[in-house]
């Protein structure tokens, strides 16, 4: 029973680098490299109790923006569509005119811009109901700092001859400070309808 | 000429195959809600994952949605939650961060566009109370 001695033959690997390659391209394209991105936003600390939070604001400071549980929109005293707040923020946080039914403007000495007037007593205050959908929601805020962003990016352009986000710290924070970002959020309240 | 040795390419090829397997995150929890975020146009990157901790509201994915109901819920890590829960989540997650980092810590609320505003503002004045004050909204970019 002697058996011939079989040779094994060589598994012909030259493929194995195609197969690696097929795998490699293949996770390549189904992992998702997208970055988290989102809104960023500050709470403000709670509120204590021994200090009641009766701080006067006057009425031309404020601009009031409500959102309803059918998520419509009133800025102000009126209805507007989301569209157009961007402009309104934007009319109500520059005051170009000195309008008096617009916020008041102050004196303050600030790097790069010297003593100019600024309207730093302004608050955007959002009210919205607890039936008022997160989308809604969202697209007020975004809407809001869009404002700011582009203020603030017209005013680096204005002064620095670039963009905002292309300033320097130094720079970035007089203009933060030529237009500071005031959103307050109040505490939800029902109205408008049902829950 | 001599021809040029290829023994070594299926190597090297399955060693940047690996290198490409490790560094793609993987998402660390299983998702128990379905959300599709909002989308935005003035968008920041999240930095540092390290110092992110993620909520997730929405509605319970189609196979636990006969057990939990379709209404909003809140799932922190693997399991589903309350708004009284989310404080001690903060609490716990910033334990778990180093002492320099605390105070950098941010929450990303991954929330369905379609959830109301009550549970939010709840989650939101839970955040308050722990001191998680610096947010973000997790949106996509609007094209």
């Amino acid at each position: 029973m002697a058996r011939k001695k079989r040779s094994v033959p060589g598994i012909n690997s030259s493929s194995t680098a195609d197969i690696a390659f097929i795998l490699l391209i293949f996770f390549l394209i189904t992992t998702s490299m997208d970055t988290d991105r989102g809104l960023a936003r500050q709470l403000p600390p709670p509120p204590q109790d021994q200090e009641l939070e009766d701080i006067i604001v006057k009425e031309r400071n404020v601009l009031a923006v409500r959102l309803n549980a059918n998520n419509q929109l009133m800025c102000g005293s009126d209805y507007i569509d989301i569209k157009d707040l961007k402009a309104k923020a934007k009319e109500f946080i520059a005051n170009p005119s000195n309008d008096p039914n617009l916020p008041e403007k102050h004196a303050k000495q600030i790097p790069f811009f010297g003593n100019v007037m600024i309207t730093d007593k302004h608050v955007i205050s959002v009210q919205n109901d607890r039936g008022t959908s997160y989308e809604a929601y969202f697209n007020v805020q975004n809407e809001l700092i869009a404002a700011y962003n582009e203020l603030r990016n017209e005013l680096a352009l204005s002064q620095f001859n670039k963009k905002y986000s292309e300033c320097t710290e130094e720079e970035q924070e007089a203009i933060r400070e030529y237009y500071p970002q005031k959103i307050s959020e109040a505490e939800p309240k029902n109205y408008g309808g049902k829950r | 000429m001599p021809e040029l040795n290829t023994s070594s390419l299926p190597d090297l090829i399955f060693t940047m195959l690996f290198f490409f397997m490790i560094v793609t995150s993987m998402r660390e929890v299983t998702l128990k809600v379905e959300f599709k975020v909002p989308q935005g146009t003035e968008l920041e990157k999240l930095e540092k994952k390290s110092l992110v901790s993620f909520i997730y509201v929405g509605r319970p994915t189609e196979e636990l949605r006969k057990k939990m109901g379709s209404e909003s819920r809140i799932q922190l890590n693997d399991k589903f939650a309350d708004v009284s829960d989310v404080m001690d989540y903060v609490y716990q997650e910033r334990a778990n961060m180093s002492e320099s980092d605390q105070p950098y810590m941010r929450v990303s609320l991954k929330i369905d566009q379609d959830t109301k505003m009550g549970i939010v503002t709840d989650i939101k004045q839970a955040l308050r109370k722990a001191y998680a004050l610096k947010i973000n909204y997790s949106a996509q970019m609007r094209q």
